[in-house]
């Protein structure tokens, strides 16, 4: 009860109006959703759902083959490996995002390598500006939430039954047929939850942008805290945050039915 | 001369709908070694956790050395068991794990490690007092198991499967050392198992189950030789069931005329049936011959078809005999190779001709 | 080659940014020398010991309060059946799904309006960081000790009370050691999310209450110097210290798994 009490609270203030500067009445209304769909918060909202999801797209690309090369690594070097990828997790993430900052900032060591790359080839260099924008949240939010894809692909090829692989390319696949007729149905539910866990998490994220991003690389977070500490619209932010909860939930449910359609009657193979 | 240890008296226990065990009665004598056999689902695993106390019934009365054991929870009982995977402590190493009824009972420690000590020479297990058991084999496992229930000198031991995770040669050897642990300690033992050889050849009297009821209760030999019923009589070894009707009844000799050939048979035995009645006729395939040219007796039953399969078993063979008449059934006749009078062999499409003496068969409603 | 760039990815920021702590240059860029000298400044800053000592203050409660709360969760759910079961274990694995700016307001809101003072003496001022902390880290704890449970073999239980054991002996003898491992995984995961925790706190925090994650991203925003290089090496350490010995123990749950 203690978890769910915070929760109905603002879903009620999504539906009340704000009545002077602290006064709220629960008046339920619908005017702070309909508010949510201005062009100016709607753009927000698919903006951060683009970010999250070219996030998640990034996590899967590098996460797919990282994960294939951990499962198929020798037996004494999973543990050493795994142990190395999954470290980041535990190291604060205002530390490892103030760490890129300091790589990728202006006057940073990523632009002063390429400085002294430059100098030695004899090129002119002009700093790039690589942080405060769009790509930069991107970046930080692949940094961080890159283990949270590779341990469940990991933990799905483990699971992956080699003999399978064999059994395929004995009836004569190939290569590519083998990856898209057998591994990546079979692997569909780990990937699935892979791209759940990290476009959850980036969806929401709220430290990445607010450090890494610029003016214009506000996510949904950011705006909700702004209506909390900043303007101080209280019914406006909760029917915000009540919002990317429903997404969250709307993303987890899409899983829940997916893999209850794929697998409905069937025990066999299930990860 | 025996005394019951253990007696059931009307025990039924459903979970739901589903009736696990329906109205048992059953005594156990002191000192026996007794086995309840079933397939899986009968019902004997429900009844082995009624004994111990994690069951309780929903009506009958259970008595352990007279007392009712209704209220009396599985840590104040006279019973210990061995659990079908051992289900020893993990983290506790043999010493500990034998230990460790005397020690939950405040067994004082000189005792205590007094009795461990013998425990484990008996069951042959002295040296391994430190290992974990994750460190021990399959037949080690067993044997601590063993030590562990048997520390606490139980009246009754019940085993649940004991031999199950074992491989066939060690299985043979655990056989050999429970009986010999049994006769020594002259300790009641309770050996559930789904293998009709091991309580075969290693139990005193067996209980046989089905759909939650017992069969029928009896030594190895009479249940094998005489099954009360169709279902003992199918468990139990392999036979031959060949449908039949009773078409003339003598005291005890009983004739039948099978549907298969309308050939009449000659049975003896004692059974309630009524002229008229359909019946199945139950012949072992170690107890069939095949008739020699130069021996007849016109006592024995008979019945000709041909031979469609043979299958080599070393020590003998078990041929699949086909019978045709208006229907067509397989009968298997089992022949030991050492027996064999003359040199002739059957092979694959020999016509036969099958015999078997009026006193081997059973007769069985259906 | 992926894991190699993956690696030096995920792992050269970090190095970079350990190494540069002990950097003797403001500027931060080149190598000029090997000091302590901001290690020295970032302990001397009372600012920064306050909120140290605020964290740790604030870990060690969360964790006290998790474990029993998580546990006891933990042992509910798994011994007793109960209707709507499922919805509980549902609400419970909400903190863990939803987004933390959600909790972090949603908290704000429900502080505010039960009036939770603000103005409390040591340690009581931090009570509200504390209680959010608990929310999110309890059911994290929950988890854990849950799934510890569903490897607990019911015979172990039986064979224990077959043999004479009360229920008190079962839990000391038997649960207790079987758990004992998972009690210090959780407890450990639950002390470094307390202590890394930014965006929850951040909603919770007061001009008296800051902790280092919050002191350090003030700090970050004004810019970047070694001596923020140094705090935060300071908390990668302990962090990295309390992680290894986490994956170390979970480690040693799969040998035995692997050896029945």
């Amino acid at each position: 009860m203690f978890l769910l009490v915070p929760i109905v609270i603002i879903s009620i203030f999504s539906f009340s109006a704000k009545q002077g500067l602290v006064d709220i009445s629960a008046s339920w209304v619908l005017d702070n959703y309909i508010r949510a769909f201005d062009p100016v918060y709607l753009s927000v909202f698919f903006k951060s759902m683009g970010i999250a999801g070219l996030t998640t797209s990034i996590c899967f690309l590098i996460g797919f083959p990282l994960a294939i090369g951990i499962a198929s690594a020798p037996k004494s070097w999973k543990p050493i490996l795994l142990m190395i990828v999954v470290l980041p997790f535990w190291v604060n993430l205002l530390i490892r995002t103030y760490a890129l900052i300091a790589v990728f900032r202006t006057r940073g060591f990523f632009n002063f390598s390429l400085e002294w790359v430059a100098n030695l080839l004899g090129i002119p260099f002009e700093p790039l500006t690589l942080l405060y924008n769009d790509a930069a949240v991107i970046l930080g939010l692949v940094y961080i939430h890159l283990p949270f894809m590779i341990l469940p692909l990991y933990a799905g090829f483990e699971g992956f039954n080699k003999s399978l692989l064999e059994a395929a390319s004995d009836l004569g696949a190939r290569q590519f047929k083998i990856m898209t007729a057998v591994v990546l149905p079979i692997m569909a539910p780990s990937i699935i939850s892979g791209c759940i866990l990290v476009f959850i998490p980036a969806l929401g994220s709220f430290l990445t942008p607010e450090l890494l991003g610029g003016p214009s690389s506000q996510m949904i977070a950011n705006v909700i805290e702004r209506q909390f500490l900043a303007a101080n619209d209280w019914p406006f932010g909760s029917a915000l945050s009540m919002i990317l909860i429903y997404l969250t939930f709307g993303a987890l449910a899409l899983r829940y039915f997916w893999l209850r359609r794929r697998y409905f009657g069937s025990t066999e193979n299930r990860p | 001369m025996n005394r019951s240890i253990v007696q059931l008296k009307g025990i039924s226990k459903n979970y739901g709908t589903l009736e696990a065990i329906k109205e048992i009665d059953l005594d156990i004598f002191k000192g026996e070694f007794f086995s309840i056999i079933g397939p899986s689902g009968c019902g004997k695993t429900t009844l082995l956790r009624v004994l111990a106390g994690f069951e309780i019934p929903d009506s009958g009365s259970l008595y352990i050395e007279n007392i009712n054991m209704q209220n009396v929870p599985p840590n104040k009982r006279s019973i210990n068991m061995v659990f079908q995977s051992y289900a020893l402590f993990p983290h506790m190493n043999v010493l500990d794990n034998v230990a460790f009824g005397l020690r939950v009972d405040g067994v004082a420690r000189d005792e205590q490690s007094r009795r461990v000590k013998s425990m484990l020479s008996l069951v042959k297990l002295s040296g391994l007092e430190n290992r974990l058991p994750h460190q021990l084999s399959g037949g080690q496992l067993q044997r601590v198991a063993l030590a562990r229930a048997l520390i606490k000198k139980p009246q009754v031991l019940l085993l649940d499967e004991p031999l199950s995770a074992l491989d066939a040669k060690l299985r043979n050897e655990m056989r050999q050392e429970l009986i010999r642990l049994q006769k020594n300690l002259g300790i009641t033992f309770i050996l559930i198992t789904h293998d009709q050889q091991e309580a075969l050849s290693m139990a005193d009297r067996i209980a046989v189950m089905n759909d939650g009821a017992i069969q029928q209760v009896a030594s190895p030999s009479d249940l094998y030789e005489f099954p009360s019923n169709k279902f003992v009589a199918d468990f139990i070894g392999s036979i031959n069931f060949i449908g039949c009707q009773l078409s003339e009844k003598d005291g005890d000799v009983f004739k039948v005329i099978t549907r298969i050939s309308k050939d009449a048979f000659t049975v003896e035995g004692n059974n309630s049936l009524r002229i008229g009645q359909d019946c199945w006729l139950g012949i072992r395939p170690e107890k069939i011959n095949f008739e020699d040219a130069d021996v007849v007796n016109p006592n024995h039953n008979k019945l000709s078809g041909v031979v469609k399969n043979i299958t080599y078993f070393g020590q003998a063979s078990m041929y699949h005999v086909e019978v045709t008449g208006e229907k067509t059934a397989t009968i298997n006749v089992m022949e030991n190779h050492s027996k064999r009078s003359s040199g002739t062999t059957n092979e694959v499409g020999d016509s036969v001709v099958l015999c078997w003496s009026t006193d081997s068969t059973s007769l069985f409603t259906s | 080659m992926t894991l190699c760039c993956t690696i030096v990815f995920l792992y050269a920021p970090i190095i970079v940014l350990v190494i540069f702590s002990f950097n003797d240059s403001r500027r931060n860029v080149t190598w000029h020398g090997f000091t302590f000298k901001y290690y020295e400044k970032a302990l001397q800053n009372n600012n920064l010991i306050e909120a140290f000592f605020n964290s740790l203050s604030i870990a060690f409660f969360n964790t006290l309060f998790s474990l029993i709360l998580g546990t006891l969760t933990a042992l509910l759910l798994w011994r007793f059946r109960f209707s709507y079961k499922s919805v509980y274990e549902g609400i419970i694995l909400i903190p863990i799904i939803i987004p933390e700016i959600c909790i972090g307001i949603a908290l704000l809101v429900f502080f505010k309006l039960c009036g939770w003072p603000n103005d409390l003496p040591w340690p009581l001022n931090l009570s509200k960081i504390t209680c959010a902390h608990i929310l999110f880290s309890f059911p994290f704890v929950a988890v854990i000790i849950r799934a510890r449970l569903a490897t607990f073999n019911l015979a172990q239980e039986e064979a224990a009370l077959d043999l004479g054991a009360n229920h008190k002996q079962i839990f000391k003898n038997i649960l207790f050691p079987h758990l004992k491992s998972a009690l210090v995984v959780s407890s450990l995961l639950a002390f470094t999310l307390s202590l890394d925790d930014f965006v929850i706190t951040f909603f919770m925090s007061g001009p008296e209450t800051t902790t280092v994650p919050l002191k350090i991203y003030s700090m970050v925003r004004f810019s970047v110097t070694p001596e923020v290089n140094a705090a935060s090496t300071i908390l990668l350490l302990i962090t990295i210290a309390l992680a290894a010995i986490a994956i170390w123990i979970q480690r040693s749950w799969v040998q035995e798994v692997e050896k029945p």
